[in-house]
This record gives C-alpha cells, sequence and structure tokens, in this order.
C-alpha cells in the first residue's frame, strides 16, 4: 500500500498576494511541489497598450505599493531606450537616491515585519514587538529613513509621483536634500545592528547550487544599469533578454515561469546581486558582511535576511555618498521625444531583477508591453528548494513541515500581486 | 487634547475610498483642533500618524456580511479587533488590526481609539462610491463629530 502524506498552506501569511503550496509526499518521498498563485491576472500589459510612452512609469508604479520605484525606473529606461536617450549626470544619481529608498523600505520590512518572526518562534511581528519592542521600534525607525527618501523624491511614500521619462517633474531643494542627509546618518547605527542581530539567527543547514542572476555594472553595485550576468558564465546586454529567457504557462499559477533558455530555473534577489557585486558593496557594507560571517557568495537562502541586511546598509551608505555629492540638476528632465522603436530595459528591484519590455509607434503610444517580475523569474527556484528542503524534514509533523515551508518561501520575498500576472500550503503525504 | 482622524483605503478601489471620502467632508466642512489624514496602503505608516495624538479615530471599508453602507462602530482602546473583524485583508502585508496591536505593544496607540467600518459593496477599479456607501457618509460624520464633541462651524 502507497503512504501518502498531504501537507496543505491554504493562504500564505507575511507574503504579499495570493497564492498557494502544495507538496505530496509519497512512499517516504516528496513527489510534487507546487507553487500555486492564484491571485487573479491584472492585465497591465494589456492595458498599458494604447497608452502614451509618457503614462508608463504612472501605470506600472501601481502593480506594487512595496516596490514601485522598480517599476518606475524600468519603465523609463525602456522608454529611453526606445525613444534614444540616455539620462546621465544629477539625474541619473538621483534616480540611485530614489532607489536606496525604496531597497531600505522593502528589505526592512521583510527583515522585521515578515521574516525575522520565522527565525524567532513567533507567528507575528506583534508577537516579536512584545517580547523584543526595542528592536521592533529600531526596525521601524529605520524603514522611516527609507519612506523620507521615497516621499521627497518620489513625492509621496506610496506610488510615487514625481518620476517621468526623462527624470523627474521637481527636484527637491538643497535644504531639502540636507535634511533628508541627517536623518539618514542617524539611521546608520541601526542598520549596521540590524545585521548584526540577524547574524546570530539560527539557520538551517541547506545551501544549493544556484544559477544566479543579476545586473552588473563595472564601477556600482546595481539598481538601475549595468549588463545582466549569471554565475554561470552568462553576461548579455538588457536588449538581448528575450534571446536568452523565456516565459512559460504552467497550469497551477496565474503567474509565468521564466527560465534561462539554456539551463532551466535561476535565481535573482540579494543573495544573486551579493554573489555577482560583492567587491562593488560600500566598505561599511561589506565590513558588515565580513562581521556577520559572511563568504563573498551566499547560498543559504535563509541567510538572505542577513544579505538584505547589508544591502540596507550599502543603500543607506550609497544614498548618503549620493546627497553629499549632489550636484542639482538644471533641469528636472531631459525632454524626450517620442519616436517608434523597441525598449528593453532591467533595474534591481529588491526581490530581484525587473525586466521591461515596450514597442511604441511614431506617436510615442505603446503598441507591446511585457513585464518580468522578479517573482516569477524565482518561482520555479523556489519550487526545487522546497523539494530538497523537505526531503530530509519528512519525519517532522505536518504543522512544523509546513512552518518550515513557509518560511522557505518567505525567503525570497514574493511579491505575488507583482508577478500575477500568490499563497496557501497544501502537503499531500500518500 | 488632540485628535487625529485617518480614513483608510484607496481612492480608486470604489468604496475602498469610504475613509478618504469621509476625510475629505470633514475637511471641506471644517472641523477645528483636528488633524485629518489619509492612509492608502501601508498601514504601519498609520502608527506614525497615531503618536502624540490622545484620540483617533479610523475610519476603513469593510466585508463582514452586512448591508452595504451599514457602519459599526468599534472601540479599540483597550481590547484587540476580535478575529473575525481581524481578517487579512490587506495587500501590504501588514493589516490594519495588526498596525492597532503593534502600536499598542510598543505603547504608541493613544488612550482613546475608535474604529469606525463602513460594509463596503464594491472593491472593483475606478473612483467612486456605491450608493449606499455615498448615502451613510453623512450619519457617520454626525457620529465622528460627536466622538469628537466637535459641531460644524456656525
Amino acid at each position: 500500500m502507497v503512504e501518502q502524506r498531504t501537507i496543505k498552506v491554504d493562504y500564505m501569511a507575511r507574503v504579499e498576494g495570493e497564492g498557494a503550496l502544495d507538496i505530496l509526499i509519497e512512499d517516504q518521498a516528496v513527489k510534487d511541489v507546487k507553487l500555486r498563485i492564484f491571485e487573479p491576472p491584472r492585465f497591465f500589459e494589456a492595458f498599458l497598450r494604447g497608452r502614451g510612452f509618457m503614462e508608463a512609469p504612472d501605470i506600472t508604479a501601481r502593480i506594487c505599493g512595496i516596490c514601485p520605484v522598480a517599476y518606475q525606473m524600468s519603465a523609463v529606461h525602456a522608454m529611453e531606450g526606445a525613444c534614444g536617450v540616455k539620462v546621465d549626470g544629477p539625474l541619473r544619481a538621483l534616480r540611485r537616491l530614489l532607489y536606496c529608498g525604496e531597497w531600505i523600505e522593502s528589505h526592512v520590512l521583510h527583515i522585521y515585519m515578515l521574516h525575522a518572526p520565522d527565525f524567532l518562534g513567533k507567528h507575528s511581528v506583534v508577537e516579536l514587538a512584545a517580547q523584543h519592542p526595542e528592536i521592533v521600534r529600531r526596525g521601524l525607525r529605520l524603514k522611516k529613513a527609507g519612506n523620507e527618501i521615497v516621499a521627497l523624491l518620489g513625492g509621496r511614500e506610496i506610488h510615487p509621483i514625481n518620476v517621468r521619462v526623462g527624470g523627474f517633474y521637481r527636484i527637491p531643494t538643497p535644504g531639502e536634500f540636507a535634511t533628508l542627509a541627517e536623518k539618514l546618518k542617524a539611521a546608520r547605527d541601526d542598520a549596521l545592528a540590524t545585521v548584526a542581530w540577524v547574524k546570530g539567527f539560527e539557520f538551517p543547514d541547506f545551501e544549493q547550487d544556484y544559477e544566479f542572476v543579476s545586473l552588473s555594472h563595472p564601477t556600482e553595485y546595481p539598481f538601475n544599469e549595468g549588463r545582466i550576468v549569471s554565475s554561470r558564465g552568462l553576461n548579455i546586454d538588457a536588449r538581448d533578454y528575450h534571446d536568452h529567457f523565456a516565459e512559460e504557462h504552467v497550469p497551477h499559477s496565474t503567474a509565468l515561469h521564466c527560465r534561462l533558455k539554456a539551463r532551466g530555473h535561476y535565481k535573482v534577489g540579494p543573495l544573486a546581486r551579493y554573489a555577482l557585486n560583492y567587491d562593488l558593496l560600500a566598505p561599511r557594507a561589506r565590513q558588515a558582511a565580513q562581521d556577520a560571517g559572511l563568504g563573498r557568495v551566499c547560498r543559504n537562502p535563509f541567510q538572505s535576511i542577513v544579505v538584505r541586511a547589508v544591502e540596507t546598509v550599502h543603500a543607506l551608505e550609497e544614498a548618503l555618498r549620493i546627497l553629499e555629492r549632489a550636484e542639482r540638476p538644471e533641469k528636472p528632465f531631459v525632454e524626450v521625444r517620442p519616436r517608434a522603436g523597441r525598449g528593453l530595459a532591467a533595474t534591481e528591484a529588491p526581490r530581484g531583477m525587473l525586466h521591461h519590455t515596450y514597442e511604441l509607434d511614431e506617436q510615442g503610444r505603446i503598441t507591446f508591453a511585457q513585464i518580468i517580475p522578479p517573482t516569477s523569474q524565482n518561482q520555479a527556484t523556489i519550487e526545487a528548494d522546497l523539494r530538497r528542503f523537505i526531503a530530509p524534514r519528512l519525519h517532522l509533523p505536518d504543522d512544523q513541515l509546513r512552518w518550515q515551508c513557509e518560511q522557505a518561501v518567505r525567503n525570497y520575498d514574493p511579491c505575488i500581486s507583482c508577478s500575477t500576472h500568490f499563497l496557501k500550503l497544501n502537503v499531500e503525504r500518500r | 487634547m488632540s485628535t487625529v482622524i485617518v480614513g483608510i483605503g484607496n481612492r480608486d478601489r470604489a468604496d475602498d475610498g469610504a475613509g478618504p471620502a469621509l476625510v475629505d467632508r470633514l475637511a471641506a466642512a471644517g472641523l477645528a483642533g483636528v488633524t485629518l489624514a489619509v492612509a492608502p496602503g501601508d498601514m504601519l505608516s498609520v502608527l506614525d500618524l497615531l503618536d502624540g495624538a490622545s484620540m483617533a479615530i479610523l475610519v476603513d471599508a469593510m466585508k463582514a456580511g452586512l448591508e452595504a453602507g451599514a457602519v459599526r462602530r468599534l472601540d479599540v482602546s483597550s481590547s484587540p479587533l476580535k478575529g473575525e473583524l481581524n481578517a487579512f485583508a490587506s495587500t501590504h502585508l501588514i493589516g490594519l488590526g495588526d498596525a492597532i496591536e503593534l502600536a499598542r505593544t510598543l505603547g504608541r496607540l493613544p488612550p482613546r481609539v475608535i474604529l469606525y467600518g463602513v460594509e463596503a459593496r464594491d472593491f472593483t477599479q475606478g473612483r467612486g462610491l456605491s450608493g449606499p456607501v455615498q448615502a451613510a457618509l453623512p450619519e457617520l460624520e454626525r457620529q465622528i463629530r460627536e466622538d469628537c464633541a466637535c459641531t460644524k462651524p456656525h
């Protein structure tokens, strides 16, 4: 007789969006793992068609309340590419500054509110706060530092409105930048204390031989710009993305799975960026990584919480570096005239690379749009992680196994609303 | 003594905009000595709005199986939201219930906190409240003014 065991997580908590995880265990072996995404399709790509190229950053910002800046940045770079314009100098630096704000907001939210409770045996940040109020207060202060950047440069904290193709609508005043810099300096110690805190967590002994994929720039830890590189030798221009990557529909998900045509699933996000760009971390961030005992490459997805904390230090340092040198652009934006063409760009959202493709007609109307968010790129890798992670843990009771599986999914900080284009855990033991 | 009134919700998702619409009414009619705010998404931002207030009134759309436009008043000053009303309904990870409890745990909850829930009919995309929710606003405004012991300016 075949012994079956099913573990179901019907709605995963502490992930963004709606999805479920089904695990089928048959004769003490993991038979199937499906990360089911049932967040309804959102049709953003379809309703971008017919809209003006200038509207793309504001429309795509609405895809996600947590990483709207990433959507705006990939959109503006793609549009500028299509129209043959390169935005450089102070405007480019201010885009990086805005991105720093989003990384801080998003990483700190994930570290403190969503992921840390897993490691400390808490069900929520409210339980965590009851035992460690000072730690949660620190997290809230640090997140606020990120909010300050986005609010100042983006016009407001959620769904920023100040980004336009070619630059910004308004550049803050030198006084506003100076006030921001003071607030960020005050957040530095909190960021370093965060690394020191999370490094002490107990991590499951689990490493995977990932193909890491991220942007890579010769002189900068990547936010907005760079070639797409991998730990197995891929090195391409973002414009050649579709030659090397393919999206495929899987029946159990409203999100498309994305694969490298040559080698299958791959991993984007903090671990990938860190492994491929270690030398470009700000000195203080690199030192924090060393102090946390991280090597140049980290293959344990549970330690992504430490890498996020290191990247938070980096984002603060980078933001301060930009503010110290801030030259005020002569104009808040570069004029971009539409032309018929194709624009492709990738930037680094907090949870990984985000690729946009647009086609425009001669009036600048969008005739085609394709958006490939990080979570759909990671989805097959999440399933692969779970298959290997569960196998030696089958002796665990269902509720414990369920918790650990949820935690393994949260390693990815998945944004299911973004990728649906998320989570419930079902484990079936046969 | 300061009071803050927070309208929670997204104006572009039909009845989810009930809280912000109520705040708009109060702003238009004038309400002295009260801070008005809108929280469109991130519930953690609500914590910042509560700091230093002696009373907070939070207005949010809800789905509680009532008739559209029905209003429920809950005093959460000393006790948490009941389980069924604290169902996870935020796309931004921390729901309102968690935000209130986090504020309470961290000692940031004002001494008096009233939560008004307005039963929504429609959460689809686009601006504009459904008829029953729109019709509920005057009475809701009257109740909130009573809570604030405020009256319309003459």
